[in-house]
């Protein structure tokens, strides 16, 4: 049984999605509530015994059809795999008891697409070889584009055809360059191309570099780098916040595929191709964190804002992944796993601030008071203290493992001033976003009394998510502890190689 | 052949872009349709062009490359899928926007202008 515990993150999130679909669930609001929460539970408990599993006993590899490794397809799951898992699936049974409160009868099939949704993000994260994380990316493409249209009106429809489309290109792009790949490396498991790319000679050389360097901008365009993330403010944005939270996770999707790739196919040992994205990924990354932090200032409502949150938080995972050693990537993960989760819980607020406010929604404009002031004020600046990284939360913890980690390094003359100067201005954005949607009230008796309450699920969500932050921080030791160990065996690609080739028995 | 195969490829994947910079919702379905079309096609040369070789493992000691042909496969089918969806939306868009641009704006073309003097 031990040995399927690989395969149970994707296979339970399918079983979850057709159970949802069949008729008992499919009519009643009620059962399918009941039913999704428990599978959400139960895919989340498979993915924590996962982690514990592999952390105990060293990388596990899951043949397919028991066929090994360079000819099968094989599940690889490390540390640095079921890490992210875990967290997808801790966020998606967040998400799905959010919605239960009541936004999934809103619009047809939320429970199942976020299952679905679910099982293509865990599938790209515990996938050995390339051309599963395309068809993974595919699964949770369109789950996420038809989530996106969940009780939609015409913004929505005009975002979800910019993204799908968008998208779509970025598919076909990712499709010429693994064809580019193959043509040259003749495989596309991770673990045999790594090998196969240090052997490349001649003009297979340039031919692999250009199919590396489309795959860049794949994972550039799903992770929202630079000159590719503009579909992102307005997608999340126009989204529903309970969609908008679990896409949280959707752009450290294309960071994990960008870490994988160039860490391990296109690391240290690559011969020639040795960490050829190294530079691209640099700049790309300093400028994605400014010009985030510009949309933040920028943005007109609450929503916008966090969307552009994720936007500096992508810039700075990517930064870290130029940075190619191991320290940089442990705090790589500790700073992921912190922003994911901060960055769902603003999501969530941002719809039950806007729920309150009335007419003026999440605008950041003056409006009627938000009915449960100290509540969601209490949440809204603990949120805000995380996100900026302000002592003595995760955000705070994260910031500072960042900076020291690249103290040394020769990028910090351009690193530090950037990330610094950019957490002051998200500091002095979110601070002025606080005071307009709590204190700035239109009129001077507006103490409203007819709004209704958060429901009580909805605050728990929140507060749970919140409660991962302070958690971050206590439990540090061994949480930095397991991310240095996680980012000592990404970086370990001999042993990774041998652990994909030799294991799946 | 070599010659002709990528060059069906490249003006296949040329009217792709340009019908996709079109911003109209048709042509720029029609655009996908092609790039994904001309992707298929390069797939299917990753595996290098050959004639006469049989298709898959036999006794033969010449084959052609199975794998690339399984990659097409999968391809197609989820180009299939991507297509239908894109299809519904942009009709759904059309419903709701009253407009067939991608950014749901009208844009008055210069023969609108001249109809309305």
């Amino acid at each position: 049984m031990i040995q399927h515990l690989t395969s149970l993150p994707i296979l339970l999130p399918m079983l979850a999605a057709v159970i949802l679909l069949l008729p008992p669930c499919g009519k009643s609001l009620r059962i399918r509530r009941i039913a999704s929460s428990i599978m959400a539970v139960i895919t989340f408990i498979a993915s924590a015994l996962l982690l514990i599993h592999v952390h105990n006993s060293g990388i596990n590899v899951y043949a397919i059809g028991n066929w090994s490794a360079p000819f099968g397809i094989v599940l690889v799951a490390d540390m640095l795999s079921t890490l992210l898992v875990a967290l997808t699936s801790f966020l998606g049974v967040g998400v799905i008891l959010y919605g239960c409160a009541g936004d999934d009868a809103k619009g047809n099939f939320f429970h199942p697409l976020v299952h679905f949704l679910i099982l293509g993000v865990n599938g790209a994260f515990l996938t050995g070889d390339l051309f599963n994380v395309f068809v993974f990316f595919e699964v949770l493409l369109i789950a996420s584009y038809s989530l996106l249209m969940h009780a939609g009106d015409k913004q929505n429809t005009r975002a979800a055809l910019q993204y799908v489309i968008l998208n779509l290109v970025g598919s076909s792009v990712f499709l010429i360059g693994l064809g580019i790949l193959y043509g040259v490396l003749g495989t596309l498991n991770i673990a045999d191309m790594a090998q196969k790319v240090a052997l490349l000679t001649g003009d297979d050389v340039y031919l692999a570099k250009a199919g590396g360097l489309l795959l860049l901008v794949v994972f550039a365009l799903k992770g929202a780098l630079l000159p590719l993330h503009l579909w992102l403010p307005n997608t999340y944005a126009s989204a529903k916040p309970v969609v908008a939270a679990l896409f949280a996770i959707m752009t450290k999707v294309g960071v994990y595929a960008m870490l994988r790739v160039y860490t391990v196919i296109f690391g240290e040992q690559a011969g020639e191709l040795e960490h050829m994205a190294q530079s691209w990924l640099w700049g790309l990354a300093i400028a994605t964190i400014v010009v985030g932090a510009i949309g933040v200032m920028a943005a007109q409502d609450l929503r916008k804002l966090t969307a552009n949150l994720v936007v500096v938080s992508v810039g700075t995972l990517v930064a870290l992944i130029a940075l190619q050693n191991i320290t940089a990537t442990a705090a790589l993960l500790y700073y992921l796993v912190h922003s994911t989760l901060v960055s769902a819980a603003l999501f969530l607020l941002a719809d039950l601030i806007g729920t309150q406010r009335g007419k003026v929604g999440d605008r950041l404009v003056p409006g009627r008071a938000v009915h449960q002031p100290y509540l969601l004020g209490a949440c809204f600046i603990i949120a805000v203290l995380t996100v900026v990284g302000m002592p003595p939360l995760s955000g705070f913890v994260g910031k500072i493992w960042i900076l020291k980690t690249t103290l040394n390094s020769e990028q910090a003359m351009l690193f530090w001033p950037v990330y610094l100067i950019t957490s002051f201005v998200l500091l002095v954005a979110l601070s002025r976003a606080g005071t307009s949607l709590f204190w700035e009230r239109k009129g001077k008796k507006t103490e409203s009394t007819d709004g209704v309450n958060a429901h009580p699920l909805q605050v728990v969500i929140i507060v749970g998510l919140l409660a991962c932050s302070p958690l971050l921080v206590i439990f540090g030791g061994p949480i930095s502890d397991y991310m240095i160990s996680a980012a000592t065996q990404l970086h370990d690609i001999n042993n990774g190689i041998d652990a994909v080739m030799k294991g799946g028995k | 052949m070599e010659l002709l195969y990528a060059s069906c490829v490249g003006v296949l994947v040329s009217c792709g872009v340009f019908l996709l910079l079109r911003a109209r919702t048709f042509p720029v379905v029609l655009g996908l349709t092609m790039i994904s079309y001309a992707v298929n096609l390069f797939l299917f040369s990753a595996g290098r062009l050959t004639i006469n070789k049989a298709v898959v493992l036999g006794t033969g000691a010449d084959y052609a490359d199975p794998l690339p042909q399984a990659l097409v496969l999968t391809a197609i089918v989820i180009g299939f899928a991507m297509t239908a969806f894109v299809v519904i939306l942009a009709i759904r868009g059309r419903a709701d926007l009253g407009s067939d641009h991608v950014d749901g704006q009208i844009i008055k073309s210069a023969t609108d202008s001249k109809e309305q003097k």
